[in-house]
């Protein structure tokens, strides 16, 4: 960290004839990225030790009180600390870049970061002591220690700072840019953070409501039925605000590293609102498998969980079609021949193909979760984990990657160490993910439950899955590697001397660069409004119905 | 209204989409009406704290002695089954192949879940709730049936045995 610090000091320095705000998006920036990259590099080997514990091919490793601390502090800093760092790093830095005005208050930012920070390391002490061993989802009525949940609230209320921050940025620089089209790139980011306040809400009531209250002894009993379904709220559109910036790098920042031009700049707006609309009022798909909700609002949301592949679709077609001008502008003739040209050389080009390989099999997979009667096939196997480590692990965490071998020079000054060690790294995450996850798919269909930390079934199915664990275990081993190759390469880019050349941040264009669009792409007040709605629709009677049927309450267990 | 620019190919795939999407809500819903394969979703409630005794919501339905394998008046079997840390009860049933069998499962302590593998018995056990599935066997065999969410630092070791028989071979 002393690394950082002298940076953070020296990009103060050398630039006093830089603006204030581009200074503020880089210090922001890289403070709240090496905070999620922190959290990853801690994360990643608790991951590599889970796949060997579970698979008990060695005795001395078994212990469940270790195992399930383990899987709850590799859940939380993967699924809460790692994302929400990045996102918010991204978006500081996209706010200064595209917008090129100053924060309305750097202190707000600021105090929305320690809050974040300090929520962290609160919920880290109770979590690595095993005294909050109740994984990152911790359904009620088992529950862990307070000092976890206030952690982890005080996480979420540092990150509506930057909400507030990402969205009153965008509405000042409409002010004073009236009529003019605001940045793709920044359309994207303060949409995510909008998507981010919906979404969070629903945890944050479970917390507040139901389990701070109960876990301090203000209240006795609480209703799991209704937690679990506050919970379902945030759990499908969590996925949507961590794969965010994935899309967002691929439309408005790959389009110019390839060479090319973004096919088009409105279908990407559209992408965006559809992910905004569609993500948030279908979290039933989490649900089907539970008694407290009846059928009908499981078909309502089952319907609308299918809507959510529309943008992605139109997102694979647009991007397809940007690497192919890309190919072609660099001389590809032919069918296929604009493959070979594309720059595979170039980390966010590489990063976005990797990707979309991943996403494309791992939507798949998303079909078969989604659908209402196949779910009973994999609901809470081993296939679950598999699934969102391929699409969250690998589609979304590749972009994180190809985004810091992008910025990290541009904000401290010095050149990438090695863009051929970040090339094989990223590779090597890809097939490490492949290597992983598809076993772990297997294992789900072979019927293997999840969060287990040793397999005691007496029965010939359990020998089914031993080759299974086998290759995870391999694959595992690839990714531990990788995600070193990555955090020395950042590590060692700072200690650089090398210069870097090119400063410049700038954002993709679209073969027709809109000089105007309609409102609705280019404002977020009506998509909150209609969200509004919608949410009124999807989750108003299924939490109202718990005011009058009557659960008999849960007491608190310890687990 | 403004218009947006949208590439004819671009055109071609939107209805594409479209197309895809309507026809997976098709597939679904036909499922969902026509082949009754439902999740559990009775919005039943219960009390897990009594449910051994033979009072309050429920009225014993789940107490020791009421539990297992029973065909009611309308010969339809069903089963009774509670989940506890760290089985269900009874922790061995026996079942025939190919028959349409009623489950209802109720949880006596924390959130658990249970999946036969190789059947789309699957379900959560929320306390407080009754979760009821209708389905049917298509494989004969001894399976487990396992805990499937995380109940406690033993959740490992929380599952009970199915033995799936020939209808001919079952008896009650
Ligand atoms: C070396 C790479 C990794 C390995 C070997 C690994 C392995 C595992 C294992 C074995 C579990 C427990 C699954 C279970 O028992 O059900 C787990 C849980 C989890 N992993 Fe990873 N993981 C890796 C990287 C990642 C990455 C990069 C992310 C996301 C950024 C991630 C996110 C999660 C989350 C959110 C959980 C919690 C799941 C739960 O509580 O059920 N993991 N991981
Ligand atoms: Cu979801
Ligand atoms: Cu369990």
């Amino acid at each position: 960290m002393a690394a950082i610090e002298s940076d953070v000091s020296a990009i103060i320095q050398s630039n006093a004839q830089e603006s204030e705000h581009i200074s503020t998006a880089k210090k922001l920036g890289l403070w709240n990225m090496w905070v999620a990259f922190t959290a990853f590099i801690i994360a990643l080997p608790m991951g590599l030790y889970q796949v060997a514990e579970r698979s008990d091919l060695f005795p001395a490793l078994e212990s469940a009180q270790v195992y399930y601390a383990s899987i709850s502090t590799h859940g939380v800093l993967m699924a809460y600390v790692f994302s929400t760092f990045f996102i918010m790093g991204f978006g500081y830095h996209t706010a200064g870049y595209s917008l090129q005005q100053k924060l309305w208050s750097t202190k707000f930012a600021w105090s929305g970061f320690i809050i974040a920070l300090f929520g962290v390391v609160l919920a880290a002490i109770p979590l690595l002591t095993g005294n909050a061993s109740v994984m990152y989802t911790f359904y009620p009525p088992e529950v862990g220690h307070p000092i976890f949940y206030i952690g982890a609230t005080l996480l979420i209320v540092g990150s509506w700072f930057w909400s507030v921050d990402m969205i009153v940025a965008m509405t000042q620089w409409k002010k004073a840019n009236p009529g003019k089209v605001v940045p793709l790139v920044m359309f994207g980011v303060t949409i995510n953070a909008l998507l981010w306040l919906w979404t969070s809400a629903g945890v944050a009531a479970e917390v507040v409501f139901q389990i701070i209250p109960v876990t301090l002894g203000l209240t006795e009993t609480f209703d799991p039925g209704l937690a679990r379904t506050l919970f379902s709220w945030t759990l499908h559109a969590i996925v949507y605000f961590w794969l965010f910036p994935a899309y967002i790098v691929m439309y408005s920042i790959m389009p110019k590293e390839a060479g090319g031009k973004l096919f088009s700049d409105e279908m990407g707006r559209v992408a965006f609102v559809m992910l905004f609309i569609f993500s948030v009022p279908i979290g039933f798909h989490h649900l089907y498998m539970d008694p407290q909700q009846a059928a009908g609002w499981k078909l309502l949301h089952m319907f609308g969980t299918f809507m959510v592949a529309v943008p992605t679709l139109i997102t694979g077609f647009t991007i397809l079609a940007t690497l192919e001008i890309s190919g072609r502008l660099r001389g590809g003739k032919g069918l296929l021949g604009w493959v070979s040209r594309i720059k595979w050389d170039n980390p966010v080009v590489l990063g976005t193909a990797l990707a979309m390989l991943m996403l494309t099999v791992g939507g798949w997979g998303g079909v078969i979760n989604a659908s209402y009667s196949m779910n009973s096939l994999i609901h809470n196997t081993q296939w679950v984990p598999g699934h969102f480590h391929l699409i969250y692990g690998g589609t979304t965490v590749i972009m994180y990657f190809a985004v810091a071998y992008w910025l990290w020079p541009k904000i401290i000054g010095r050149a990438l160490y090695s863009n051929k060690m970040a090339l094989i790294q990223l590779w090597s995450w890809f097939f490490g993910m492949w290597i992983t996850t598809a076993p772990w798919h297997i294992l789900g269909l072979l019927g293997q439950p999840r969060r287990v930390n040793t397999l005691p079934y007496d029965t010939a199915i359990a020998a089914l899955w031993d080759p299974y664990e086998m290759v995870m275990l391999a694959g595992s081993l690839l990714l531990t590697v990788s995600g070193f190759l990555f955090i020395i390469n950042l590590v060692m880019t700072h200690l650089n001397t090398r210069k870097q050349d090119d400063m410049s941040v700038t954002y993709a264009v679209a073969v027709h660069q809109p000089m105007h669009v309609p409102k609705l792409l280019n404002s977020l007040s009506f998509w909150n409004w209609a969200m509004l709605c919608y949410m009124i629709i999807s989750y108003g009677y299924p939490i109202i119905q718990f005011a009058f049927i009557g659960t008999p309450q849960s007491t608190p267990w310890s687990y | 209204m403004m218009a947006i620019h949208i590439h004819p190919l671009e055109r071609k795939w939107l209805f594409v989409i479209a197309v895809i999407i309507l026809l997976t809500w098709v597939v679904q819903l036909y499922y969902a009406l026509n082949k009754s394969t439902h999740p559990p979703s009775n919005v039943e409630v219960i009390d897990s704290v009594r449910l051994h005794l033979n009072d309050g919501i429920g009225g014993g339905e789940f107490a020791e002695t009421n539990l297992g394998v029973k065909r009611d008046k309308n010969g339809q079997l069903r089963v009774t089954m509670v989940a506890a840390r760290y089985s269900f009860y009874p922790q061995e049933i026996v079942l025939p192949l190919g028959e349409s069998i009623t489950f209802r499962f109720a949880s006596f302590d924390v959130l658990h879940g249970l999946h036969v593998p190789f059947s789309n018995l699957n379900s959560m056990v929320v306390p407080g709730y009754i979760s009821e599935v209708t389905t049917e066997f298509t494989r004969e065999g001894e399976f487990p049936i396992l805990c499937n969410e995380y109940c406690g630092t033993a959740h490992a070791f929380m599952y009970g045995k199915i033995k799936i028989v020939a209808k001919e071979k079952f008896k009650l």
